[in-house]
């Protein structure tokens, strides 16, 4: 276990080194001028040699990726060109809001996703079942901006019953900042009033995020349902006279789990990608939004991080999710589970 | 099954299984017909493709034409799903916008799927280091979140549909190169190929005559079950304003410009998203009936 860890954590390394690079050489493939951008339309020659000189912006390519690199290793993603702050302090900032939608998203999606995936592997081929698998295509084939955009439509609009974006209304106090989860830091404060108008707020962003990775997993706890319900050891339970209940929940689902928590795993990063579109579309100040203003600006220091910091945390939950999936299941072996993916 | 947001290709559609199964059967349509999911799918890509051939003759009017009077207006017998904010006919921007949606849906998976094939079956058919080296780099592109990256090289590259298009399809190879080389590291060890590489046959013509050939349902497969996710993820592109820009009828685009007015005009974001999310929806279906119909362990 140890040395499949330790083996697994090496190629991270290489690959965080790799993806350093290719979104280092991302940013220095542009044909426009960044200096000038920055500098402002109006602005003189001298002017944007000042700022080129002043971002380093005017060195030798191999100078700025050393200068980028060594950076890197400190935590230091450089200056944003935009709001002139480090890009560091803009992503602590912002990454908790992102990190509070996608959590919200994966506990629905797996509160509704493996019930009802259980149940259409129970009554598999029977019209529920045909029902769910028309929903779980017609999930994951949905543009959720444009989800998100009719969700807004029917409950804010229509029916004004949940607020449009952002994460709170304009009236309410914003908590003081401790995690930088607002149900949590709220909570911290005592406010109940602001604890209500977050988790509202929370609603129809998590739905929005939550409706692809929820076809995807409920189809996969469906699949492994099916397989486990066929296993000898089910037939011996059944056999030996235990309740159908006790059957399903001792034998099938424990068992059904593992391969969907795999699954479960990796959406953690296709939901981490989705924010970015539910974000513009509810404006919720997580690093999508940021992501999306830093390319509309071509504020490149700021596309790096931003495309670096959410390609590591893919990376390290993909990690997790494979340590997990050996610890899950005994049967794996390590060497096959290291070059599997 | 792929993931749902960043609309990245399913792996291994067809990997393991045995050749005789991989020949394309008989009857495929038969198959894929009487599968009620299936056939919608294949009916309503058919009507896509036919709506993007003929879309001059068939669109009520011309796609880019302003018309200030009627802009904004509601959904009605002139204009049946109603005009945009320059009083442009919105359903015949959405019948134009199934043409740039399909053909640049295609012209991603044909650049993935010729790169990705060429990668793969250099890798697979050299081996050691040159194997080692391209996978590792193949890796390093499918660490990163596909849309995420994507969004990186369209920004890089300046905001176009082209530009989109080239971008999605860098993210995309790696798939491809993946699945080619799992199937030439399986074919370069049957016994045709022996036969011929003792028969005196070159590196390359092995590797063209007889892996590539045979690798080639697996591969159509894939891209089968990737075009709907190519749709997705161009208009999720020029939603967030990296793809096609004002005034190109594009789905994504449309919905974009619709935002601004979705409080009051909700036809204006409701029929461009809604024919995203049939196409995606149709060929998904496809994708998953071919993969069904041509490959029996599926078949439950």
């Amino acid at each position: 276990m140890g040395t499949f860890i330790l083996r697994r954590l090496l190629l991270m390394v290489v690959v965080l080194v790799g993806m350093s690079v290719i979104t280092f050489a991302l940013t220095h493939l542009v044909p426009g001028n960044p200096a000038r951008l920055l500098a402002g339309q109006h602005a003189s020659e001298d002017e944007v040699h000042a700022v080129s000189v002043l971002y380093g912006l005017d060195r030798p390519v191999p100078t700025q990726f050393w200068i980028y690199m060594s950076g890197l290793l400190r935590g230091d993603f450089g200056m944003s060109l935009t709001d002139r702050r480090p890009v560091m302090d803009d992503l602590r900032q912002f990454l908790p809001a992102s990190i509070e939608l996608t959590l919200a998203a994966i506990i629905l999606v797996i509160v509704i996703g493996l019930p009802v995936g259980v149940m259409a592997g129970v009554r598999r081929g029977k019209p529920s079942d045909h029902l769910l698998r028309f929903l779980s295509v017609g999930g994951v084939s949905m543009p959720i901006f444009w989800f998100g955009i009719i969700l807004q439509i029917v409950f804010y609009k229509r029916l004004q019953l949940l607020p449009i974006g952002g994460r709170l209304g304009i009236l309410d106090i914003e908590p003081t900042q401790v995690t930088g989860f607002y149900l949590i830091d709220t909570l911290l404060d005592g406010d109940f009033t602001t604890f209500g108008s977050a988790l509202l707020h929370l609603i129809l962003p998590a739905a929005t995020l939550a409706a692809g990775s929820l076809a995807v997993v409920t189809r996969m706890m469906r699949a492994s349902v099916i397989e486990v319900l066929d296993a000898d050891h089910v037939r011996t339970a059944r056999a030996k006279g235990l309740s159908p209940a006790l059957v399903l929940w001792r034998h099938v689902f424990r068992n059904a789990l593992i391969p969907t928590t795999t699954v479960l795993g990796l959406q953690i990063g296709a939901l981490l990608a989705g924010n970015v579109l539910a974000e513009v579309v509810f404006n919720w100040p997580g690093i999508g939004l940021y992501a999306v203003n830093a390319i509309r600006n071509l504020d490149y220091p700021a596309i790096m991080g931003v495309t670096l910091v959410i390609s590591v945390i893919y990376v390290f939950v993909n990690l997790l999710v494979d340590i997990a999936y050996v610890l899950l299941d005994p049967r794996i072996s390590l060497g096959g589970a290291a070059a599997g993916r | 099954m792929s993931e749902p947001t960043i609309p990245a290709p399913t792996v291994d559609a067809l990997a393991g299984l045995p050749l005789e199964h991989r020949r394309r059967p008989r009857g495929l349509l038969r198959r894929l017909l009487i599968n009620p999911l299936s056939a919608a799918g294949l009916i309503l890509v058919c009507v896509a493709v036919f709506v993007a051939v003929l879309a001059p003759e068939i669109a009520p009017s011309d796609p880019l034409s302003m018309a200030p009077e009627i802009r904004l207006s509601p959904p009605g017998v002139a204009h049946w799903l109603g005009t945009d904010d320059g009083g442009r006919d919105i359903l015949s921007r959405i019948i134009y916008g199934t043409r740039s949606s399909l053909l640049t849906a295609l012209g991603i998976l044909a650049m993935a799927s010729i790169l990705g094939t060429i990668i793969g079956l250099v890798a697979g058919s050299c081996g050691g280091w040159v194997d080692e080296i391209l996978m590792r780099v193949t890796d390093m592109f499918l660490a990163f979140p596909a849309l995420v990256l994507a969004m990186g090289l369209a920004a890089t590259l300046g905001p176009s549909l082209f530009n989109a298009m080239i971008a999605t399809a860098i993210v995309w190879w790696p798939w491809y190169a993946r699945l080619v080389r799992g199937q030439t590291l399986q074919l370069k060890h049957e016994a045709f190929v022996e036969a011929a590489r003792i028969a005196g046959a070159s590196a390359i013509r092995i590797a063209i005559h007889h892996i590539l050939r045979n690798c080639l349902t697996p591969i159509i497969v894939q891209m089968s079950l990737d075009v709907g996710y190519a749709v997705l993820t161009l208009a999720s592109l020029s939603f967030i304003g990296l793809g096609a820009q004002p005034p190109t009828p594009e789905w994504g685009s449309m919905v974009s410009i619709g935002r601004d007015y979705f409080l009051d005009q909700w036809w204006m974001v409701t029929f461009p998203g809604l024919a995203i999310f049939i196409s995606v929806m149709a060929f998904n279906l496809l994708g998953d009936g071919l993969q069904e119909a041509l490959s029996p362990r599926l078949r439950r």
